[in-house]
């Protein structure tokens, strides 16, 4: 047995937009380090609203509220300092949008600089060839690291906002559909990417694409209507569906 | 430790623009409030019908404590003489410029109507006084209302042209279609169709235009000069209320007056400010 | 009203616009053309001689283009820690909110008051707390007369940097924020280098409105027509000095107002057009 700990977990979470209804509606479930879990559901369905309430980007807005716990390595982050939560917990977005006032380098080390860490040199240039490496864009960008991130492909800038947020070494990395805006083969490259990944981080990933998340995921969970209907290894929840909306679902019935 | 300095430096930046931002409105409370304290005591019936009264006349009445005698009527007068004027006139103009704009803008003279709508609208008021008296006060041979609306004219002209220009543009391309559609020409769908559209849009535009020349000085001085009584004769220097704040300023005796001209400056101005911004909104909802 | 007609009476209209920038221009360049032939372009601007004595009679700009940049420049630098905090207060911080719908009408309307009321204000305000504080034993000069001015300008400055701040795409703000960034943080790293050109080009525009600025100037900047020594000393604007002599100049002298007008004409015209550039360009991008 490992740790016993999971890296994160939801205990009756809750995430309301105004006081009369709740767009996520107590959910619970624990992740296991390593793991690439996808969250499914179709749309409205709450699963971009909970995957954004774990680096806590609704503390951003005052209408916002969040309840239960949201336990990272077994500490209630919803009573956590959200800056320091941010930094242990990534995030890519489905727009890749890499900041378009710094060039690819800096972009690879603008978790430091908006935290204001300094890096020497060396431990800079370290950084961005280890993270541009592990997305697999440091072949194609090495000689180029001066010029805008946003003169990428849209596939490449994706990249690179993965290797923005891997540089601040985090434990988690939640995707929120991050191939929706991307063709076919960088699609195919992001997910094989996020194979690599797993060996050093755990990914959540919102996905609306069925066979994607059959692809890349060892657990699954499914959400309608702001509840986890269904949570499991994804080969058995795909092959035998335990709910009827799961079922519905994953037939094309739904969503 | 580090994240308590940077969470302190982010309440510190908070905090400072909130204290700076607040400290902006001071100015504005600080000008309403002296303009209100010295300006209301000089509201009176006599305020608003008679002309202001000669230096002498106001000593003496200081001398033997009693309020200023007369008013500003002559400034008033001159000032709604020469606004008329130049609304009649800029208004139209302004309004079918701004059309020809929003109807043609990719026409290599429009876009150089355009910019210089621009540059006239940011050309100083001061310029537009000096150029007004050597078109017209030269040629006509003395100050005159004309002179003073026609250099009004030239300063709300631009503002009338982009308020338009700007509400035409956002009207939805389907409305003149259906227009169009219905058999209507390119005129009658304008003026019947577009236009009423934009209706609220170039009202808001025209006050706020008003709202900015009516306290206009520069463009005045040397244009309608100023008369200490009240005239109707459009060929012949007239005052207007920022020229006699300008005449009396410095002026000991009149000083108190001038401070009720400013109060009631102030007053039209803002409430054709706040009313344009209220319309603006209503209308766009 | 057919068709033909209709194009016909808007292009008439928009016609009135280069009709009124051209004949501007040329008012301007007739009239300066004296003074510029009889002292010399490059003299004219560059000499700091400014007598009417009746035969040696001297005339040169530098004076007053000197009190312009002056005033200007310092107008700028006071305007800038309060018009920065209104627009990061309106546009980010509380975007959308009441709060900040109020505090943009309290600037609204600071852009509202007339300038001649701006200079009432500062004459009988600002000036004898100038004297107080043992600034300068006159109490009206550059530093005066840029104070005010920078009231005037802080709510064009802010309200145009507070349209760029708004428009710094969302996606790059939680961006930043998911990278542990504090409000703060963000708005030094991303929201300041997104706007910037924007922001910059909001005081382009400033800058362009204070140049021109007229009257306020001319009741507090003490009217002296030597090259000012230090900030506390009086002087004159070109738009000052236009003001206060233009009434009484003749022949040389009103050639070399003129002149001056149109020295103040072009340089307005083009801060204004390279502020209008670079907004379009930061709109676009």
């Amino acid at each position: 047995m490992e740790s016993i700990t999971p890296i994160l977990e939801f205990n009756k979470t809750c995430v309301s937009y105004t006081k009369q209804t709740m767009a996520v509606k107590y959910v619970s479930a624990a992740i296991e380090r390593n793991t690439i879990t996808a969250i499914m559901g179709p749309s409205g369905c709450g699963k971009s609203t909970l995957l954004r309430a774990v680096n806590l980007m609704h503390n951003l807005y005052p209408n916002i509220r969040v309840d239960g716990e949201i336990l990272l390595n077994g500490e209630n982050i919803l009573s956590m300092e959200p800056i320091d939560v941010r930094r242990r917990v990534g995030m890519v977005f489905q727009r890749p949008a890499p900041f378009p006032t710094m060039s690819i380098y800096d972009n690879v080390l603008s978790g430091y600089a908006l935290n204001g860490i300094r890096l020497s040199k060396t431990d800079k240039d370290e950084t961005v060839e280890r993270c541009l490496k592990s997305v697999a864009l440091w072949d194609e960008v090495k000689d180029v690291l001066n010029k805008k991130g946003t003169f990428l492909s849209g596939g490449q800038q994706q990249r690179l906002c993965i290797a923005r947020a891997l540089a601040m070494k985090p434990d988690v990395l939640l995707m929120d559909e991050p191939t929706s805006a991307l063709d076919p083969i960088a699609t195919a490259h992001i997910e094989e990417l996020m194979q690599e990944l797993q060996k050093d981080v755990t990914i959540l990933i919102v996905t609306h694409n069925m066979g994607q998340a059959m692809r890349i995921s060892s657990k699954s969970m499914f959400m309608y209507l702001g509840e986890l209907v269904e949570y499991g290894n994804t080969d058995a929840m795909f092959s035998n569906p335990s709910d009827e909306r799961t079922k519905a679902y994953l037939t094309g019935k739904m969503g | 430790m580090k994240i308590k300095n940077r969470l302190a430096k982010d309440r510190a930046m908070l905090w400072t623009v909130c204290l700076f931002a607040t400290l902006t409105a001071v100015p504005l409370f600080a000008i309403l409030g002296e303009v209100l304290l010295r300006g209301y005591e000089q509201f009176s019936w006599s305020f608003f019908t008679e002309p202001t009264p000669t230096a002498y006349k106001a000593m003496k009445a200081i001398e033997q404590g009693e309020p200023i005698p007369g008013g500003i009527a002559n400034g008033i007068i001159g000032t709604m003489i020469m606004l008329s004027m130049a609304v009649v006139v800029a208004v139209p103009t302004g309004i079918l410029c701004g059309a020809f704009l929003s109807e043609n803008p990719k026409n290599r003279f429009a876009q150089v109507v355009s910019y210089l709508t621009d540059l006239l609208q940011g050309t100083p008021s001061v310029i537009i006084g000096i150029v007004t008296y050597i078109w017209v006060v030269v040629p006509m041979k003395g100050y005159s209302a004309i002179a003073g609306s026609v250099a009004l004219f030239i300063m709300m002209l631009p503002l009338i042209i982009r308020s338009t220009e700007e509400t035409l543009k956002i009207l939805p391309q389907s409305l003149k279609e259906a227009g169009l559609a219905l058999g209507g020409n390119r005129a009658r769908v304008m003026l019947k169709v577009q236009i009423p559209a934009a209706f609220g849009g170039i009202f808001t535009g025209v006050l706020l235009a008003i709202s900015r020349v009516i306290g206009e000085t520069a463009p005045l001085m040397f244009t309608a000069l100023g008369c200490s009584f009240i005239r109707f004769a459009i060929d012949k220097p007239i005052s207007a209320v920022p020229l006699l704040i300008l005449e009396f300023f410095n002026d000991p005796n009149l000083q108190e007056l001038i401070w009720g001209a400013s109060l009631f400056l102030l007053l039209f101005v803002l409430t054709l400010n706040l009313t344009a911004k209220y319309l603006a909104k209503k209308w766009n909802q | 009203m057919n068709d033909k007609l209709y194009k016909v009476l808007l292009f008439v209209a928009a016609l009135a616009m280069p009709i009124v920038c051209g004949g501007v221009v040329y008012a301007l360049v007739t009239d300066a053309y004296e003074a510029f032939e009889h002292f010399g372009f490059f003299k004219f601007l560059t000499s700091s001689e400014w007598s009417y004595t009746e035969g040696a009679e001297q005339y040169g700009a530098l004076p007053f283009i000197t009190g312009t940049l002056m005033t200007t420049l310092l107008a700028l630098i006071f305007c800038i820690p309060f018009s920065l905090p209104v627009a990061l207060f309106v546009g980010e911080y509380f975007k959308g909110t009441k709060t900040a719908s109020v505090l943009s009408t309290v600037t609204d309307l600071l852009a509202g008051i007339p300038s001649i009321i701006y200079g009432l204000w500062g004459f009988y305000t600002l000036r004898p707390l100038i004297m107080a504080l043992n600034i300068s034993p006159q109490g009206s000069g550059i530093l005066t007369a840029s104070l005010v001015l920078a009231i005037m300008i802080v709510p064009y400055a802010a309200s145009l940097s507070a349209e760029f701040i708004k428009m710094v795409p969302n996606d790059l703000k939680e961006g930043a924020y998911s990278l542990g960034a504090t409000h703060a943080e963000v708005i030094r790293n991303i929201v300041f280098p997104v706007a910037g050109s924007g922001i910059f080009s909001s005081y382009i525009l400033a800058i362009g409105r204070a140049l021109g600025e007229t009257m306020t100037v001319t009741m507090l900047i003490g009217n002296t027509n030597n090259i000012p020594d230090s900030i506390t000393s009086t002087g004159n604007s070109m738009a000052s000095i236009i003001a206060n002599q233009f009434g009484e100049a003749s022949d040389l002298r009103f050639s070399s107002l003129i002149a001056i007008g149109l020295v103040l004409f072009f340089i307005t015209a083009i801060i204004n057009m390279i502020g209008k550039i670079m907004i379009k360009r930061a709109r676009i991008s």
